[in-house]
């Protein structure tokens, strides 16, 4: 059977991880394996912006992909960015392996606002569903309530539902069908 | 639906474009990457691209430079300069230069996705106006003729009704009409589609040139003539022959033509064996035969016999409503043929489309549209590039061509003129408003013969 991964890199909230593989197992229809945390990625720290390269934590997690894992979806604590944009939530491999997801802006703390752990975690559920939707080749979607809709700013977020719309959960279906045949060969 | 649209990431820093190219590939997009400005030109070259990130700072081609080579050939790709060193002055250099826009890395990723969309948006206007336009002028067109002027539309459905005919039909309609367009969609309208077209026009040769380009000649029947040659009536056997400018051919060719159209035959020059054919036969013409005929130039036998099916196609300026039409589906056209990215004429443009005169007709507009195209610098053709129309209407419609010598000018009107009077010297001097000795040392001056 075709498994997701799913590792810490860094320090990573243990309930948010935990979470994240029972949205990811539910939803895409397959087991889920947690892996030993990876090291903290001091190598993509970047000083002058104290963020984290997305793109060389997704390099590294590559290299330590187990070979039966279909998916991989690397979690941290990490504020992330690529050099283009100030910030990114996560990037992922179109039609690739790896994922990589930041939960630094996903909390209330991070704006200076009151805890609110409830709303934390359906933004790590969107969040997680919405990278791994990469990985199986969906592109931004249209529908403002599918959580393949692109979000820039947590409004949009928020305002979006954590599962797919029909048309990308038929093209979702797609995919995993093939993957998972091309994975058993 | 955004599939379709390409973008090109251009940036010396790996890490710095992979990553961009990721991220907007999540969007959809299909993206490809440059290192340099010279591998970016190189992929332009053969491909356009809905949108060009470009990093200002690049070794070798830098993101300005680039962007100018890459407006050569696009002229409306969408440029987003990307820098690190914001400065007022680099941003207004590239603001002046034609960048759409100018991004200061890092930036949101709201801005960058905004942006994006709303070029995109505009893109896929364009495109949707443009399909719109095609469909229009399929609507209105009939063979290549394009028109929704109602005596236009009188006229295809009169081509339907006598397509099939073998009646000989004599279009009428002043130079760059579309005559030739109209006897096309006679011949490939009717039952003879799938046999030849052959089009001759009777002013371009000389009468002995024109009676072996019509019927052939046998070897040998005059100095060059070394080989057996079939005429375009031949040619045409099964199919149609159309005849431009029927009033300028010989009173000789008259009589020969009017025995081809009551015996469908013939003899080839210098020959003695009779040749039969079945040829439809379709003739054009801009001069008032009924005139001639009465000068007694043209016979009237053979107009009475041509004169079977008459049509006459308007004049441009009495069918306006077709300008705006017919200027667009030029453009499409020639802007796909000359590879430029033109695909709109501005509203003032068209309204100085419409206020010309049109003396040259429908070929005169094309000529304007391409003229117009070839310098436009922007992707819609504005009253600017149609400028040549204005200056040609205050010097009284005559331009003169770039480095046009006075003798030239006047050895081609004199030629002209001796063409279109056979030779006949007093009448040409008349015409040209001069006596028969000024016209003798004329030629001589020029070695012009008769
Ligand atoms: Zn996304
Ligand atoms: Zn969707």
């Amino acid at each position: 059977m075709a498994v997701i991964a799913v590792a810490a890199a860094g320090p990573a909230e243990e309930e948010a991880i935990a979470y994240a593989e029972v949205c990811l197992s539910t939803t895409f229809g397959m087991e889920t394996r947690r892996l030993g945390p990876f090291p903290d990625p001091e190598y993509a720290y970047d000083a002058a912006r104290n963020q984290y390269s997305s793109t060389l934590v997704l390099r590294e997690a590559l290299d330590r992909r187990p070979a039966d894992a279909l998916k991989l979806m690397v979690i941290t604590d990490h504020d992330i960015f690529i050099p283009m944009l100030s910030f990114v939530y996560g990037q992922a491999q179109l039609n690739g392996p790896a994922a990589v997801l930041s939960l630094s802006r996903l909390r209330q703390e991070f704006y200076g606002l009151p805890p609110n752990h409830a709303l934390f975690l359906l933004r790590v559920r969107k969040e997680a569903l919405h990278e791994i939707g990469h990985c199986f080749g969906l592109t931004h979607c249209s529908d403002p309530l599918c959580t393949m809709r692109l979000s820039t700013n947590l409004q949009l977020l928020d305002e979006k539902q954590a599962e797919f719309c029909g048309d990308c959960a038929t093209l979702l279906r797609d995919a995993i069908n093939t993957s998972t045949t091309g994975a058993i060969k | 639906m955004r599939k379709h649209w390409e973008i090109l990431v251009v940036d010396d820093e790996p890490v710095m474009r992979e990553s961009l190219a990721e991220w907007l590939a999540e969007d959809g997009y299909s993206v490809e990457t440059a290192a340099s400005g010279q591998e970016a030109l190189a992929k332009a070259a053969v491909r356009d691209y809905a949108i060009y990130f470009l990093d200002l700072k690049m070794p070798g081609i830098d993101g300005i430079e680039t962007m100018l080579e890459i407006r050569k050939r696009h002229a409306d790709a969408s440029v987003i300069i990307m820098t690190a060193y914001a400065t007022v002055d680099t941003a207004i250099t590239a603001m002046k230069e034609g960048a759409q826009e100018y991004v200061v890395k890092p930036c949101s990723p709201e801005e960058i996705s905004l942006l994006v969309e709303r070029i995109i948006k505009v893109k896929n206007l364009q495109r949707e106006n443009l399909i719109l336009r095609k469909k229009l002028s399929k609507h209105y067109s009939f063979h290549d003729i394009v028109s929704k002027n109602p005596k236009m539309v009188e006229i295809f459905d009169l081509i339907r009704d006598i397509a099939s005919l073998r009646s000989t039909v004599l279009i009428l309609g002043g130079s760059g009409t579309g005559k030739e367009l109209v006897a096309r969609a006679i011949h490939y309208s009717g039952n003879r589609a799938d046999k030849p077209f052959v089009a001759v026009s009777c002013a371009a040769l000389a009468e002995t040139l024109l009676e072996s380009e019509l019927f052939g000649h046998e070897k040998g029947s005059f100095t060059g003539a070394n080989d057996r040659k079939r005429g375009k009536f031949e040619m045409a056997d099964g199919g149609t022959i159309f005849l431009d400018e029927i009033g300028d051919i010989s009173p000789k060719l008259q009589v020969d033509l009017l025995r081809v159209l009551q015996e469908r035959s013939f003899f080839r020059v210098g020959g003695g064996e009779e040749v039969k054919v079945d040829v439809r036969a379709i003739a054009a013409t801009r001069v008032n035969l009924q005139e001639a005929v009465a000068a007694g130039t043209f016979r009237d036998d053979l107009f009475y016999r041509l004169n079977v099916i008459t049509i006459q196609i308007p004049p441009l300026r009495d069918r306006r409503e077709d300008i705006p039409l017919l200027a667009h589906s030029f453009l499409d056209r020639l802007s796909h043929e000359l590879g430029k990215d033109v695909h709109e004429i501005s509203e003032s443009a068209l309204k100085l489309l419409l206020d010309h005169e049109w003396p040259g007709n429908v070929r005169e507009l094309e000529n304007a549209v391409e003229r117009a195209l070839v310098t436009a610098r922007t992707h819609v053709l504005t009253e600017e590039d149609f400028g040549f129309l204005q200056q040609a209407k205050t010097s009284n419609g005559w331009v003169a061509p770039d480095n046009v010598l006075l003798d030239d000018v006047q050895r081609q009107v004199i030629m002209a003129t001796l063409r279109r009077t056979n030779g006949n010297i007093k009448e040409a001097a008349s015409s040209l408003g001069i006596d028969r000795s000024t016209l003798y040392d004329r030629m001589k001056k020029y070695a012009i013969e008769r």
